[in-house]
């Protein structure tokens, strides 16, 4: 009986607009982040850029969280013997520099937000991450 | 808080030329590099949590950090500058003395820069790109673009000069003798940079018009150091000034070029001619005439009409004569056949410009023929005139030079 509700009740939200959270993660190479730099002029406008952007983001409610920036270095700790090394040494592979929370419908939209993300210009990429949920 | 424009390229100048002084200029690359590390924190930091509140203080004690770890870490290892060599080698006086670099004489730093760049040995136009990229914070990607260049010739003239600069060691010093021999390289740095803001042929307005800003804020780094506040420095600050507040109403709602004649005096910039006339009272105090003074008693001249006065055109041929014998050129001689024409009719105007020596080298200058026509069609005589306008036309540099004879042309069909 109470099983049966819940389907119900969880069947008729289904076309609500139910919001989910997604993670966004910041990629670049320390190549593509250095060349972003390029001028100061290029900085600065990057900069305008990517505030814009998270305005947008607040302006529409789709930012839960603007996040915190990432030192582009530090270590990583591996291995039963847990070795520390500096890290992550990425000189082709990309690091994250930075996170944000978002809410959106679905992978999709949320994809979508994140396809206006300035890294995009520059030679990054934005990993978007469905976050898991106790209560799914 | 909303980030004021250009900040960063601002602080560039600035930070580059105090980490310089520490590091010495044979490893500008790494005061560079310093500079470079404190913007890409601050970019990092600032699109999360926002410009702090004061912003030029943030990068400066960035870059403070970032210069004292890379001492730290390769002091050493290089040669730094002679004059702080022994306190930046011993740990003891190292912080206090990048601690006391980083708060006093800012723009003493700059300006020390701005003479390192004014090298003998570098050719003008290289001198002028030099202080645009490391004094103005230019990229090389701008700095090409303002001399319609390509960013790796620039790139490569860069490097070169930079290895000149390099060989000096420490920054120029203010307090040496030679002040006096290099200033004069120094104001003509200066005024070449305004020129190719006010006059050059880059389309971009927008570029041309910073251009400008950065030729008057080096202006006035030049006016407050009591070493180089020269009457001549005064006088090209005033003619700056001048020059500049006419900005506003050097083109029309459309973009388009006018003429000082078409031009609406209302919307010069008031205080800026006034500092004009502030700064042409204060190059007046020596005895020292330099073209820069007749140029600036020039424009002083034409800023009369901001307060309803029409320019005395006796006056300017005669600033001109003068002008023709302090520093002749094709471009002098052209502007006071103008002027002559104002005076005496334009009969007068054509028959100075056939005199012009040397006048083949304004062969390629649009302005030339488009004076010429103008004559011509005063003097009644628009077939003359035509073939004038449209040599002028195949010789315009810019679409808005394009257009500023062409409308000329239209309304000589109009007419």
């Amino acid at each position: 009986m109470e099983g049966g509700s819940n389907v119900i009740r969880a069947m008729s939200t289904h076309k609500e607009p139910e919001m989910s959270e997604f993670a966004l993660l910041y990629r670049s190479t320390n190549e593509a982040h250095r060349e972003a730099m390029g001028s100061p002029e290029k900085a600065q406008q990057s900069m305008v850029k990517w505030r814009a952007w998270f305005k947008e983001m607040t302006d529409k409610g789709q930012l839960k969280s603007i996040g915190q920036p990432l030192e582009r270095a530090g270590k990583v700790v591996g291995g039963r013997k847990k070795t520390v090394t500096d890290g992550p040494y990425a000189e082709t592979k990309d690091v994250i520099g930075g996170f944000s929370l978002i809410e959106a419908r679905d992978l999709e939209q949320a994809s979508q937000i994140a396809a206006g993300c300035p890294i995009l210009e520059l030679g990054g990429s934005v990993e978007v991450r469905p976050v898991l949920r106790l209560d799914l | 808080m909303e980030l004021e424009e250009h900040l960063f390229r601002r602080e560039a100048g600035r930070l580059v030329a105090i980490v310089a002084r520490l590091f010495g200029l044979q490893n500008l690359a790494l005061a560079e590099d310093v500079v470079q590390e404190a913007f890409c924190r601050a970019l990092e930091t600032w699109k999360f949590h926002g410009v702090p509140e004061n912003p030029s203080a943030w990068l400066m004690a960035t870059a403070k950090h970032r210069a004292l770890d890379a001492l730290r870490r390769e002091g050493t290892a290089r040669r730094l500058a002679p004059e702080l060599q022994r306190e930046l080698e011993s740990e003891w006086t190292l912080a206090p003395t990048v601690e006391e670099a980083f708060d006093r004489g800012l723009d003493d730093a700059q300006l020390r820069m701005m003479f390192s760049c004014i090298h003998p040995r570098l050719p003008e136009e290289t001198q002028v790109a030099l202080v645009l990229h490391l004094v103005c914070g230019f990229g090389i990607d701008e700095t090409a673009a303002a001399f319609l260049k390509s960013p790796a010739a620039m790139e490569k003239r860069i490097a070169r000069a930079k290895r000149i600069l390099a060989e000096s060691k420490q920054l120029f010093d203010l307090s040496a003798d030679d002040v006096a021999m290099r200033l004069p390289a120094v104001l003509r740095a200066v005024y070449l940079l305004f020129n190719e803001g006010y006059h050059g042929a880059s389309a971009e307005s927008s570029v041309r018009i910073e251009l400008c800003r950065e030729a008057m804020r080096l202006a006035r780094l030049l006016v407050e150091h009591p070493r180089t506040a020269r009457p001549a420095t005064h006088a090209i600050a005033a003619l700056l000034h001048f020059h500049a507040a006419r900005l506003p109403g050097r083109t029309n709602g459309a973009g388009e070029l006018l003429v000082l004649d078409e031009q609406d005096p209302s919307l010069w910039d008031r205080a800026l001619v006034a500092e004009g006339y502030c700064q042409l009272d204060l190059s007046a105090t020596g005895s020292e005439l330099t073209s820069y003074h007749v140029e600036a008693a020039i424009a002083a001249h034409h800023a009369r009409r901001i307060s309803g006065g029409e320019t005395d055109w006796e006056a300017v041929v005669q600033l001109y004569d003068t002008l023709m014998e302090l520093a002749p050129s094709p471009i002098v001689a052209l502007n006071r056949a103008v002027a002559l024409a104002q005076r005496d009719g334009p009969a007068r105007g054509l028959d100075a410009i056939w005199e012009i020596e040397g006048r083949s080298r304004l062969d390629r200058y649009p302005f030339l023929h488009s004076a010429i026509a103008e004559f011509e069609l005063q003097l009644g005589r628009p077939r003359q005139a035509r073939q004038a306008f449209n040599e002028a036309l195949r010789l315009a540099r810019n679409p808005m030079e394009r257009r500023f004879v062409e409308k000329r042309l239209e309304s000589l069909k109009a007419a």
